[in-house]
């Protein structure tokens, strides 16, 4: 609870510092890779034949995905309070790569938590951890994924809590990790909505995004929350099946419940135990989302909606053949609504579909599962 | 009130419930009482246990195979009552599967069943408003952590919300025995008494005799729990026997001294 205040209170200069928020916008631009473009994805938007499509590139960032946002804004944070130990838990791999970056880039010791179930399926990230100089500590409790890692991370925390950086990922867990996670992503919508402007003048129908803990999606809406005639519709992981275990779709089977830290819709049993999940995509393999979609989806304000594993496979080989873009399997969830949603769409109709991440972790995986051989 | 220590110090036993069954749970709570603990914390499994060390995780994880919940350690706290009237129990639970359940109706449950007290671990005091409230109506005793951490505006907060007894922790990090326990402890528990009066009662890592005696020193009362729990593990077969032992000897070189 302490560490949560020193972090609240350091936060809070930070946001009002000009200094700190100049040597962020800086690390974005000459070292992450901002801004990333808005592409005019042709050949789906023909095939499709519905609304125009664009894709928020977050995979073109360094790492690979927009989790990186996050973790040079919580970088500098770190440096500013004096701490040299950071640790991080991960999913998909993709936030504990870029952990492990921005501590070789500032210069902390790095400990990232994984499931091993989670190392099985992204062992390249595995190894691109370690060769940054991050020690992955597997994580053999529950379902060993994302949320295991987290229980462990929560528990190297609060053991080490006066040396050490809880670099969280997502928009989960105690305030301010929630606020402050999403504010170092505000960003993807801020571009999105300057550069949609730009190029069509006028505002999307809607924005798609897919949502674990939800970090993208809430980077993405943000800025668009305001704009009441955009529609914003998060994906979540349905899995192979609608019973509780088979998916993650935490508004489709889930209720109000705690989970590390946060109130929120919950996927568990009549007793309060925290059910296990599956997608095939680590990164939305989590039982519970950031408090805020909760919030958004209970105003009305956002809708969710589930696609199975089989939808974002294919979804996937779609992009890929018909935009040069292989996406990570989790973007590839946002992608497969925006197949099902595009045609029922007018012509005249924008849209806007956050890629968070490429899908080179996911190789493995969709050669597996997409046997093109 | 069965939340009091009645000799100096006193001892506080935890178990995780239903570990490996509840009839068993049951069997050693009873064997506990019998060879000198004042308090019984009766821990509830949970799928999510962030805040329990190794130990406490494999019980936990062996209860919850055979589906142990909260309803049931309710039922099993009425069962103890029975057999022991004087002795404190807490419900040590995380916040969920009291949510689950609903906390007007928890508290009900737990008041009718016998119950002194309640430690939601995962329960921050910042937030527990309306949590005291409904403790306060069904006159259980909310018990909260204060760790070396807090400062002292929370140790207050903390001391004020409190009933019973405060749960000072003797170190930062998880549950589980450790070789050595903390100076922390001793200071904390002096900051602690001058924001309270209530007994104090320091747990976390004691896990033998000379611990046991050396915490006694400064605290009024003694939280064994991994040490127990891992008795529980170690005794297949003759879990309460094997505890009953354990929990004699924890006094041993306390009594020595006297």
């Amino acid at each position: 609870m302490a560490a949560l205040e020193e972090l609240d209170r350091e936060y809070g200069k930070a946001k009002r510092d000009p200094k700190f928020q100049r040597r962020l916008e800086e690390l974005l631009r000459t070292y992450a890779g901002r801004p990333t473009p808005l592409s005019f994805a042709r050949r789906l938007t023909q095939k499709l034949g519905g609304a125009k499509i664009y894709l928020k590139r977050e995979d073109l960032l360094h790492t690979g995905a927009h989790k990186i946002n996050n973790c040079l804004g919580q970088g500098l944070l770190v440096e500013r309070m004096g701490k040299r130990r950071v640790i991080a838990e991960t999913g998909a791999g993709q936030h504990g790569v870029a952990t492990a970056t921005v501590c070789a880039l500032l210069g902390f010791e790095c400990v990232v938590y994984m499931g091993t179930e989670d190392m099985r399926r992204q062992e390249l990230n595995v190894f691109r951890m370690r060769l940054l100089g991050a020690e992955v500590r597997g994580v053999e409790s529950g379902s060993r994924t994302l949320k295991d890692a987290i229980n462990e991370a929560m528990r190297d925390w609060v053991t080490n809590v006066r040396t050490t950086h809880y670099l969280l990922g997502s928009v989960l867990g105690a305030h301010p990790y929630p606020t402050m996670v999403r504010d170092f992503h505000r960003v993807i919508g801020r571009e999105a909505r300057a550069q949609i402007l730009k190029a069509e003048g006028k505002l999307p129908a809607a924005v798609i995004a897919c949502v674990g803990g939800g970090s993208n999606a809430i980077g993405i809406f943000y800025e668009f929350i305001k704009d009441k005639k955009v529609r914003l519709i998060g994906v979540e992981a349905g899995g192979r099946g609608e019973g509780l275990g088979e998916h993650a779709a935490r508004f489709r089977g889930g209720s109000p419940g705690v989970l590390q830290g946060t109130y929120s819709y919950v996927l568990q049993d009549s007793a309060g135990q925290i059910a296990n999940t599956h997608s095939v995509s680590a990164g939305l393999d989590y039982p519970s989302i950031g408090p805020e979609h909760a919030a958004l989806r209970d105003a009305g304000r956002a809708e969710y909606v589930p696609a199975s594993d089989a939808e974002a496979l294919e979804a996937t080989t779609l992009l890929a053949r018909t935009e040069g873009i292989i996406p990570a399997l989790e973007s590839a969830h946002a992608v497969a609504e925006v197949v099902k949603r595009a045609p029922r769409m007018k012509k005249s109709d924008v849209v806007i579909v956050n890629i968070s991440g490429r899908g080179d972790k996911d190789i493995g995986i969709m050669r597996e599962s997409l046997k093109l051989e | 009130m069965p939340l009091s220590f009645y000799k100096k110090p006193g001892m506080v036993v935890y178990v995780t419930c239903g570990d490996p069954d509840l009839a068993t749970t049951r069997a050693v709570v009873l064997a506990a009482i019998e060879a000198g603990a004042d308090v019984i914390e009766l821990g509830v499994p949970f799928s999510d246990p962030v805040a329990d060390g190794p130990v406490i995780q494999r019980a936990s994880e062996r209860a919850l195979k055979h589906g142990t919940c909260l309803a049931q350690v309710l039922t099993l706290a009425a069962e103890v009552r029975q057999q022991a009237q004087s002795t404190g129990l807490v419900v040590f639970s995380y916040l969920n599967p009291i949510l689950r359940m609903g906390m007007e109706k928890f508290c009900m449950v737990a008041r009718h069943a016998g119950v002194d007290g309640v430690l939601v671990i995962d329960l921050p005091v910042e937030e527990a408003g309306e949590y005291l409230r409904t403790m306060q109506v069904h006159d259980l005793a909310p018990v909260f952590l204060a760790a070396p951490t807090s400062p002292d505006e929370r140790l207050k907060r903390i001391a004020e919300a409190s009933r019973g007894f405060v749960y000072a922790v003797s170190r930062t990090g998880v549950t589980g025995a450790r070789q050595q326990v903390a100076a922390d402890a001793k200071k904390l528990v002096r900051r602690l008494r001058r924001v309270t009066k209530l007994p104090i009662a320091v747990g976390f890592g004691i896990s033998n005799a000379e611990q046991f005696a050396e915490v006694g020193k400064f605290a009024d009362a003694v939280v064994v729990g991994s040490a127990i729990v891992e008795t529980i593990e170690r005794n297949r077969g003759r879990e309460a026997e094997a505890v009953g032992e354990f929990v004699g000897n924890l006094t041993a070189v306390s009594l020595a001294r006297v």
